[in-house]
């Protein structure tokens, strides 16, 4: 039962990007075709569950026991590059269509802020290893959820006729607010 | 190079936000009020100004193979100093910008400058930069902090002149998106008139 509220609330309730503005970069960024959209999430959903499994032991096991929790940003950035670096190596070893697939979106993956954010609040909430897994795996599929709708709308919206100094960015960006307040629909779904 | 020129450089002509649209996930998450705008800017700019001083006296001794994660480093020891620092002395601020302030270790800015300016150009050239694009920054935030607070809630740095509730919808998370996409819209429009060739 808990799980299944981490998932509602982390999915729809406060969904990762359009209510905690996490990971805008690449939502702005590589939401102009549904697929590369796809492949984009795919990737987030493989780092994050990573990134907060390793975050997680660190600093459960050194951090904490040593009490040098101040040293966490420090820590959890370089953990997430060198773990970044380790799963290009290895995909492209072990699977090359999956890195063909995932490839080009793992080095653009160490700076969103995402997955740092998913793994500091995993561990401001107190969450265990498995709650951990279970949020950082629902985030992944908000954003996932997130993304391919708003690829979805950017697709339509080239055909539209937009005013000359909205198109782009702001356009984009009024787009992205509607879909925000579509979200708040479902806000008092959990509690 | 004319440090005049470099030091106006961030506000309008390379505005981080308006113009170069990079970081935005601060931009939008902290800036329900003007003041949490500004808190976040300083902080900020403290970090893009002592990363970049570093970064510029220090870049010759890098390996270029290691540069980055040397860069981010030494990010993430400034980003440490600022959340340490606002912890003992702005609790308040801290709490209300929350998981924002460590994560200006991923804003694209800081590395960007770092990285772009910093480690080719000389010490005084790279603090001005910083100076200027961080201030630039915290402009822009305060300016969509004031818009979003002013309609949502009908006051500006906390001083109220209208009776009752604004506009809720703004200080939440839609007003966010909508806001910066009219000020983006607007701020296309003024670079144009300005910049007319």
């Amino acid at each position: 039962m808990e799980y299944i509220v981490i998932i509602i609330s982390a999915v729809l309730v406060s969904n990762i990007v359009l209510a905690q503005f996490l990971g805008i970069c690449p939502f702005l960024g590589v939401s102009g075709r549904v697929s590369t959209s796809v492949g984009m999430s795919a990737a987030v959903m493989f780092v994050m569950t990573l990134a907060t499994i390793v975050t997680w032991t660190i600093s459960t096991y050194v951090l904490a026991p040593l009490s040098i929790t101040f040293l966490r940003t420090i820590s959890y950035i370089l953990v997430i590059a060198s773990l970044v670096q380790m799963v290009e190596i290895i995909l492209k070893k072990i699977s090359p269509p999956l890195y063909q697939a995932l490839g080009i979106y793992l080095p653009l993956i160490t700076t969103n802020c995402a997955i740092l954010g998913v793994a500091l609040l995993t561990i401001s909430k107190n969450f265990n290893l498995l709650e951990g897994i279970v949020y950082a795996l629902a985030n992944a599929t908000g954003f996932g959820l997130a993304m391919m709708l708003f690829a979805g709308l950017r697709e339509h919206m080239d055909l539209m006729l937009v005013p000359k100094g909205m198109r782009g960015v702001p356009i984009a960006l009024v787009t992205a607010g509607i879909l925000s307040l579509a979200f708040m629909g479902f806000s008092g779904l959990v509690k | 190079m004319n440090q005049m020129k470099n030091f106006t450089k961030g506000f309008i002509k390379e505005n981080p936000v308006f113009v170069l649209m990079l970081g935005l996930c601060p931009v939008l998450a902290v800036t329900s009020s003007a003041e949490n705008g500004l808190g976040m800017g300083a902080a900020t700019t403290f970090v893009l100004v002592s990363s970049n001083m570093v970064v510029s006296l220090i870049s010759k001794f890098i390996p270029s193979k290691v540069r980055i994660p040397s860069f981010i480093v030494i990010i993430a020891s400034f980003v440490t100093i600022v959340e340490l620092v606002m912890q003992a002395f702005v609790p308040a601020l801290f709490e209300a910008l929350g998981i924002f302030i460590p994560l200006i270790v991923v804003n694209c800015i800081v590395l960007g400058r770092a990285e772009g300016f910093a480690s080719k150009n000389s010490f005084v050239s790279s603090l001005v930069d910083g100076l200027s694009i961080g201030l630039g920054f915290t402009m822009a935030l305060f300016i969509l902090g004031s818009v979003r607070e002013m309609l949502g809630a009908g006051s500006i740095m906390n001083f109220k002149f209208i009776e009752g509730d604004g506009i809720l919808v703004f200080i939440l998370s839609p007003g966010a998106f909508i806001v910066l996409g009219y000020l983006i819209a607007l701020s296309n429009r003024v670079m144009k008139s300005l910049y007319k060739s």
